[in-house]
């Protein structure tokens, strides 16, 4: 008979008629590292906010047995207090005070009717220890890289007496360094006895850590496979995942012939006015009709600031040196004269500054290109209608009507809809920041067959991204960045991680 | 689907639109039963609708500026000096009507632009930068009338504005003859651009509500503006000052709903980084909502002295809360991107209600206030409380 922290039994939860949850069977053995896994929209989030009170007790069908008794949370508050502690994505940290604040913040240490900022300051470096995290406890949060922050995160919760972390894909902002730390410390609590559940997207990550992982597929547990029982592999759990068996991550593509060159930059520096100092130094790159460019580089290696530098920032960015779009020499003064140029910039950051989260779909993919619609500054909201079913059919966006918010949608939808919307623009070189950051393996695919047959229409797409097997899977020619340089051009035949690396840690 | 669960359905769906006309509705209603119909006598709707002009059109500019994230306080003492600088126009300088409106309204746009240019290009916080127009603009409106304290205006076409009606051709029955044809107008309009918005969404082959709903939908409209039609008509029709509210809610309307511009302010407000790398010029736009707020203050200054005949040292004084007020009652929501010309209207209207129902029932003005208050209260938290419903 195991011994189980958390059983979740028959869980269903339905939204407006759409079963997010199907009577979901969820067992969590204590001290494990429990790895929940499924596309975007399975219900991972769904079911950890059933488990944290987000969705009060009634609301969901199904029974929370939490240290072998039935739970009935009406709030977060009820879960924290049974010890269940959730850190989600992005983070709920204070940037302005400083570490030792944060730790406490909510459960601050008193004596009397005041703060104890003695005792705080000692409690808190236990806690930093506690996750290896050598900083000062007084140095500001804002200070701090994604990656030591998440540790915080991880000592705030410890301060509370923690019995099940939940930690909702933690290692999506974070390097490979920070990421490989961030695991190590997960194994090291499990060996405390603190039991954890891991929500990814990383299957490697999966693969080195997990003791089991338990596959969603639509609102359905599929399977709980056992480490142990050497039952997890890749293979395995992408099959789950889909529901069909992937051959390869990334779609063939048809050889074909590269056109002349589309946009070339000879010597481009921007200058960060805010920050002060050069955020790209002296970059010379060419792109041909019809090519697919990756960019790879470790963070903060100036890929970001590149793309944007050349999209017409000249407030934040003071460029120097020669730009042509079709061997003309442009100067951009605002992002509207690269649209017009015909280049498109899909972000990294699709929450932050891509979409427009409280507005539907349809206003969304219109919203870059709203000539397209209108006729002398009139809107027809009729074609704007039926240009939002024609990409959401072509982009294949989940939803149940054009109509309803993108805040609502899950993350490989939200990008499908950000991409859409660069796509009504007519671009000719499409910029993808992180097209798949944060996105299921099954979207993933979809994305990449998109670009596919996007360069087969004639389109240049420059691709920035984080993971090396993608850039080398999709690029046909590769740019190295680091600190702001471009240290290096590889092909796209005889390039390897490590050749990559080797240019991006110059 | 059967019509009542379509119709609970679409109430459902849509209950932030239909929550302050329910709201006004109710207030109406109420003040009706307490005052023995005195309240819905046609004098009484058509005083309340002239007393909530001058905030409703501010109330629309507010709307669009809340709505990018902005606030605009000094648009009370914009609107006073303006309407005294129009009364020195009409009276010192003798100037006729039909020249000092374009101006005073040009003044107002630069007010409005100056305002746009301090909080777009310096990046001054809104609320500071609006702050120190309205110190300015008091003393500007204190300095202009300081010699000659209130000033009178004569001009009787200038004071028609605020208190004056639409001409009536013929009197049948009691009844303003052209004030009933443009009801009569008014609801034909509404029917064809309902009708032809069916058409072109049938043509294009997108759902419609199903037609005993449409006709339900169409019935009950032209109900309520011939309701409001024969109730002004029974006084002295439609006033002047009604007719311009009515223009501006439709100018504005379509401007915010059917045209890029307004897809971009709601873009700006919805989140300005995204509309930014949209191509989005987001200063642009934020000088033109201020510059447009400042053309309303005008326009409000104007229907205000015209409304007293006078340019007073203190008009305009908390104009720009009572417009604030509104624009929030009408549904405009601070974090941004959401927010209804006609919200503001509606708005504006259930604040001139509950002043005048309270006045009717001799209410004294201090309980006058915390009432207000309390409903101001009630609009924010009824927005709240949807806005997580839909979250």
């Amino acid at each position: 008979m195991s011994d189980y922290i958390l059983e979740m039994n028959g869980i269903s939860k339905e939204f407006t008629g759409i079963k997010a949850l199907d009577d979901v069977n969820f067992k969590v053995e204590r001290g494990e590292i429990h790895c929940l896994i499924g596309e975007n929209g399975a219900g991972k989030s769904t079911l950890m906010k059933v488990l944290s009170g987000v969705y009060p007790y009634g609301t969901y069908e199904g029974d929370i047995v939490f240290e072998g008794e039935v739970q009935r949370f009406n709030e977060i508050n009820d879960s924290v207090k049974a010890g269940i502690a959730i850190i989600y994505q992005e983070l709920a940290l204070f940037p302005d005070l400083t570490v030792y604040e944060n730790i406490f913040a909510g459960n601050e240490i008193r004596k009397g009717p005041f703060v104890d900022w003695n005792e705080t300051i000692v409690q808190s470096a236990k806690m930093l220890k506690k996750v290896k995290l050598n900083v000062d406890p007084e140095t500001l949060i804002k200070d701090l890289g994604v990656g030591k922050q998440q540790l915080v995160e991880i000592a705030k919760t410890l301060s509370k007496d923690v019995k099940l972390l939940i930690l909702d894909e933690p290692t999506a902002a974070l390097n490979e360094n920070d990421s490989e730390n961030l695991l190590e410390l997960l194994k090291e609590l499990r060996s405390q006895g603190i039991t954890c559940i891991m929500i990814s997207h990383k299957l490697k990550e999966v693969i080195s850590i997990a003791d089991k992982a338990t596959i969603l597929r639509d609102g359905k547990t599929i399977v709980t496979l056992d480490a142990h029982k050497g039952e997890i592999s890749e293979s395995v759990i992408i099959k789950n995942m889909v529901g069909r068996e992937i051959a390869d991550i990334y779609p063939k593509r048809l050889d074909h012939e590269f056109g002349g060159t589309v946009l070339e930059l000879n010597d481009w520096s921007a200058y960060d006015t805010q920050l002060g100092r050069h955020v790209v130094k002296k970059a010379n790159i060419q792109v041909k009709q019809g090519e697919i460019i990756g960019i790879a580089g470790l963070m903060g290696s100036g890929r970001t600031e590149l793309a944007l530098s050349m999209f017409g920032n000249p407030k934040k960015y003071k460029v120097e040196g020669d730009m042509q779009v079709n061997g003309q020499k442009v100067q951009f003064k605002h992002t509207s004269d690269a649209i017009k140029a015909g280049i498109a910039y899909v972000t990294e950051d699709r929450k932050g500054n891509g979409l427009f989260l409280i507005n539907d779909i349809k206003n969304n993919i219109t919203a870059a290109h709203l000539k397209g619609i209108s006729q002398s500054g009139v809107l027809n909201l009729n074609e704007e209608v039926k240009v939002g079913s024609e990409y959401r059919q072509s982009m294949q966006i989940k939803t149940s009507s054009l109509e309803l918010a993108v805040g609502k949608l899950s993350g490989g939808n939200q990008q499908k809809v950000s991409l859409g919307k660069w796509l009504f623009t007519g671009p000719k070189i499409l910029i993808l920041d992180e097209p798949t950051r944060g996105i299921d393996v099954g979207a993933k695919f979809e994305i990449y067959t998109i670009m596919n047959e996007l360069i087969k229409q004639g389109m240049s797409i420059i691709m920035i991204s984080s993971e090396l097997n993608e850039i080398i899977g999709m690029s046909d020619r590769i740019y190295v960045m680091a600190e702001g340089a471009i240290t290096g051009e590889l092909s796209r035949e005889n390039t390897t991680q490590e050749a990559i690396m080797e240019l991006a840690t110059q | 689907m059967s019509i009542f669960n379509e119709a609970r359905f679409l109430i459902k769906t849509n209950i932030r639109d239909y929550g302050m006309y329910i709201a006004l509705f109710v207030i109406m209603l109420t003040f009706s039963v307490m005052t023995d119909g005195l309240f819905m006598s046609s004098r009484n709707i058509s005083n309340l609708l002239d007393s909530a002009g001058y905030i409703a059109v501010l109330a629309v500019g507010m709307t669009l500026i809340i709505v990018i994230r902005h606030i605009d306080l000094s648009v009370g003492f914009v609107a006073g000096f303006l309407g005294a600088v129009a009364a020195i126009f009409l009276t010192q300088m003798g100037l006729s009507v039909w020249i000092v409106i374009p101006i005073v309204l040009v003044f107002g746009i630069i007010i409005g632009l100056f305002n746009g240019f301090l909080v777009a290009k310096i990046g001054i916080p809104s609320f500071v930068a609006t702050l120190a127009g309205m110190l300015i603009f008091r003393g500007a409106l204190l300095n202009v009338t300081e010699s000659t304290g209130t000033i009178i205006v004569n001009d009787d076409l200038f004071n028609a504005l605020g208190n004056g009606f639409i001409p009536s051709l013929v009197e049948v029955n009691g009844l303003h003859l052209l004030s009933v044809l443009v009801g009569f107008v008014g609801i034909a309009l509404y029917i064809y651009s309902e009708l032809s918005t069916r058409r072109n969404k049938v043509k294009y082959g997108f759902d419609v509500i199903s037609l005993p709903i449409f006709i339900l939908k169409l019935v009950f409209v032209s109900f309520i503006i011939g309701y409001i039609t024969w109730v002004l008509a029974g006084y002295n029709g439609f006033s002047w000052t009604v007719v311009i509210m009515l223009l501006v809610v439709v100018i504005y309307h379509f401007l915010s709903t059917k045209t890029v511009l307004g897809r971009n302010i709601y873009a700006v407000g919805s989140n300005p980084e995204a509309a930014h790398l949209s191509g989005i010029n987001v200063t642009k736009i934020t000088m033109i909502v201020f510059g447009s707020m400042g053309m309303l203050a005008a326009l409000s200054g104007i229907l205000f002295t015209a409304r007293l005949q006078s340019a007073t040292t203190t008009a305009g004084t908390l104009f720009e809360l009572d417009a604030i007020a509104a624009a929030y009652v009408g549904g405009v929501s601070s974090a941004g991107g959401v927010g209804k010309v006609t919200g503001a209207i509606i708005g504006a209207i259930v604040m001139a209600s509950l002043s005048s129902g309270m006045n009717l029932l001799g209410v004294g003005i201090s309980y006058q206030y915390m009432i207000r208050g309390g409903v101001l209260a009630a609009a924010v938290i009824f927005d709240v409380m949807t806005r997580k419903q839909r979250g």
